[in-house]
């Protein structure tokens, strides 16, 4: 697989996911700090299926994301600045400061959102399939949502009406293990690929902290909905390597995720994995690597740096927000 | 008398209840290993076992349907739906089915089921689908009571007795109170559903407040006590049942009248209390009914935003000003 895709596209998936970690790392330290507010849920052990999928996909391609969807965004070409912007609540922010890291999202590249309410993202999906179908765009849409949104009456809803409508949608699900603190062992001990089947459609599980697999059966499935021949459903076996959200308890002391099975996970970090077999391949030197990173952590600093130094929104210029067609009081 | 978290308080009132009623059960999404968001069912697996503390999937639906039939049915639920905003996804369990089942059989079937729900409210810039407040909604409803307290004491007794009542009861909390502490009784106490709570006497004017905008007012009761104005305030505590006696005669012996509500005023909780008090009480008005809400907009993020969407204690204190004005 590794040998069909371009050396550039190779690096560029490598750049991603470190690009993505550090804009994470980044995050939880400033959350630590209190210099940014919210709720964060970070996606550090999972980068490989943004970075593998995103780059699967078509300029124009419609992107549904969920509350932890970093990755997602920056998969996507996102500027971290502007992120970095709206979590620190500014006016440059892709939200204008209104929605904070689980909203994140940016109309002008046709990614709908992160969502706050699990599995909503997927039924949200449906539509943006739809809209490309009746328009006889060659768009298609992708929906990351992880194993505890498989549990939802949306995920049933959602995959079913797809089906019937043949609709062009890939279903990524990220199986990051947990859902919170509810193992999905528990949740779905059949696996969320296996219920594909009862949707007629092509369930297909794979390695999520393999770039290159993740790329693999999503450029299969971009294929088939572009053709018209309807959705699928991939299941990427990841875990999560952070608590839930940024303050759970989990993460320095055993509650729900035995340590273990934390430690037997780290090994499997899907970045040095993948430095490893881009160093033996002699597609990355360790010189380029240097480079790489550097240039993250200045991208990285300069973003933090503007996003902190951009102005906070005007309270008073909500009222312009709410509706398409006219202001509310803000009274 | 013993100093207590309104956390720990709902704590109790659960454990109790558990403790003295078998057919008590809880479920809910991270409730049992976890012990809930907020630690409130910490160590009730090792106390009442899986069947009992019962983990879920994430299917709010599911959840909620599961109780509402196992409520008619001889057991007593407590469904825990994490965050109020989430109600969204099982909002036809709540007011199409919870609701209505009773009065379809023609009074032949009780629900008891409490539906608890952690995170109602702003202020931790959790944005517009974790923030919100929705008394109203659920208060329109006929068929559901709807409790939402603002002390650990209200918390606990209010608690146990929707535990205990017979019908459906949505029991909101609000996470900004979660670690505010107040003094309860040693011994067991309970609170009937639908009496107010006057949480200040006074004379000059009336103030008709709920959860988080209770300790705000009664902060403003307090600076505007020390220039010699008594402020009235009034907690309703259940908004369905609502002790309208206690408001009205609040408002016979006071003539003004403020309400504060955290939700957006437009349509809120609010209203219906000052239509009450326009239409039973508007020949002992002096002055136009004030109302304080949050604007009619989604919970913004930023920080900034965010303070200015929520009522202020600098808004109150103003507002009550104004009502002063208008002469005896
Ligand atoms: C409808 C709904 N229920 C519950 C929650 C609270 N919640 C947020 S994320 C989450 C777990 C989600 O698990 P999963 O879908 O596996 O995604 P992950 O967090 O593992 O990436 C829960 C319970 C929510 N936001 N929305
Ligand atoms: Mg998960």
């Amino acid at each position: 697989m590794v040998s069909l895709i371009p050396k550039k596209l190779l690096l560029k998936m490598y750049t991603t996911m470190l690009r993505i970690r550090s804009f994470e790392t980044k995050v939880a330290e400033l959350f630590a700090e209190g210099k940014i507010p919210g709720l964060y849920h970070l996606s550090i052990g999972q980068e490989a299926i943004p970075a593998g999928a995103c780059l699967a996909l078509e300029k124009g391609d419609y992107l549904v994301s969920h509350h932890r969807g970093h990755g997602h965004m920056i998969g996507v070409g996102l500027q971290m600045s502007k992120m970095f912007a709206e979590l620190f609540g500014r006016e440059t922010g892709y939200n204008r400061g209104r929605g904070g890291s689980m909203h994140l999202a940016d109309f002008d590249r046709n990614i709908l959102g992160a969502n706050g309410i699990v599995g909503a993202g997927i039924a949200i999906a449906n539509g943006s399939g739809l809209s490309a179908k009746l328009r006889k765009t060659k768009q298609i849409t992708i929906c990351f949502f992880g194993d505890g949104a498989s549990q939802e009456g949306s995920f049933h809803e959602g995959l079913n009406l797809a089906a019937i409508w043949k609709l062009p949608v890939i279903f990524l699900c990220e199986n990051n293990q947990y859902a919170f603190s509810y193992p999905s062992r528990l949740g779905c001990p059949v696996g969320v690929a296996t219920r594909a089947m009862a949707y007629g459609i092509p369930g297909m599980k794979v390695d999520g902290n393999d770039p290159v697999a993740v790329y693999g059966v999503v450029k299969k499935a971009a294929n088939r909905a572009r053709k018209g021949e309807g959705p699928t459903l991939i299941e990427a076996i990841t875990y999560r390597w952070r608590g839930h959200w940024e303050g759970d308890p989990d993460q320095h002391e055993e509650i729900y995720r035995p340590r273990q099975e934390i430690n037997e996970w780290l090994k499997k970090d899907p970045i040095l994995r993948f430095r490893e077999k881009l160093l033996r391949l002699g597609i990355l030197t360790e010189t380029i690597d240097k480079r790489i990173k550097k240039n993250i952590e200045t991208e990285v600093e300069k973003s933090v740096k503007w996003a902190e130094s951009s102005p906070y929104p005007d309270p008073k210029e909500m009222d312009k927000d709410v509706f398409a067609t006219m202001r509310v009081i803000l009274e | 008398m013993k100093e207590i978290t309104y956390r720990d308080a709902i704590r109790e009132a659960i454990q109790e209840e558990m403790e003295r009623d078998e057919t008590v059960f809880i479920m809910g999404e991270d409730v049992g290993v976890y012990g809930n968001i907020f630690g409130i069912t910490k160590g009730f697996i090792e106390k009442f076992g899986k069947e009992r503390v019962r983990d879920t999937p994430l299917s709010e639906t599911a959840i909620l349907g599961c109780a509402v039939g196992a409520a008619m049915t001889g057991l007593r639920p407590i469904a825990e739906i994490m965050y109020v905003d989430f109600t969204g996804v099982c909002f036809d369990q709540i007011i199409n089915q919870a609701a209505k089942m009773r009065f379809m059989s023609g009074g032949k079937i009780k629900v008891p089921l409490v539906i608890r729900t952690n995170g109602m409210g702003a202020g931790f810039q959790a944005a517009a689908q974790h923030s919100q407040c929705l008394e109203a909604l659920f208060m329109h409803i006929p068929g559901i009571k709807v409790v939402l307290p603002s002390t650990p004491y209200d918390a606990k007794g209010l608690l146990k007795t929707s535990i205990r009542d017979d019908d459906p009861v949505i029991y909101l909390e609000h996470k900004l109170l979660y670690f505010t502490k107040g003094l309860i009784p040693e011994e067991e106490y309970t609170i009937p559903l639908g009496i107010a709570d006057i949480k200040r006497i006074g004379d000059d004017i009336t103030v008709i407040a709920t959860q988080a905008m209770i300790h705000k007012v009664l902060k403003v009761a307090e600076t505007f006590a020390k220039k010699g104005i008594e402020i009235e305030v009034i907690d309703p505590r259940t908004l369905y049942p609502l002790d309208v006696r206690t408001i009205l005669d609040s408002v016979k012996k006071t003539g003004k009248v403020l309400i504060v509500t955290e939700e957006c005023k437009f349509g809120g909780s609010g209203a219906e209390i000052a239509a009450i008090i326009a239409e039973k009480a508007f020949n002992h008005l002096k002055a136009p009914i004030g109302r304080i809400g949050a604007p009619n907009i989604p919970v913004p993020f930023s920080p900034p935003l965010e303070e200015f969407y929520i009522p202020s204690e600098r808004k109150i204190e103003e507002t009550i000003q104004n009502i002063l004005k208008h002469s005896n």
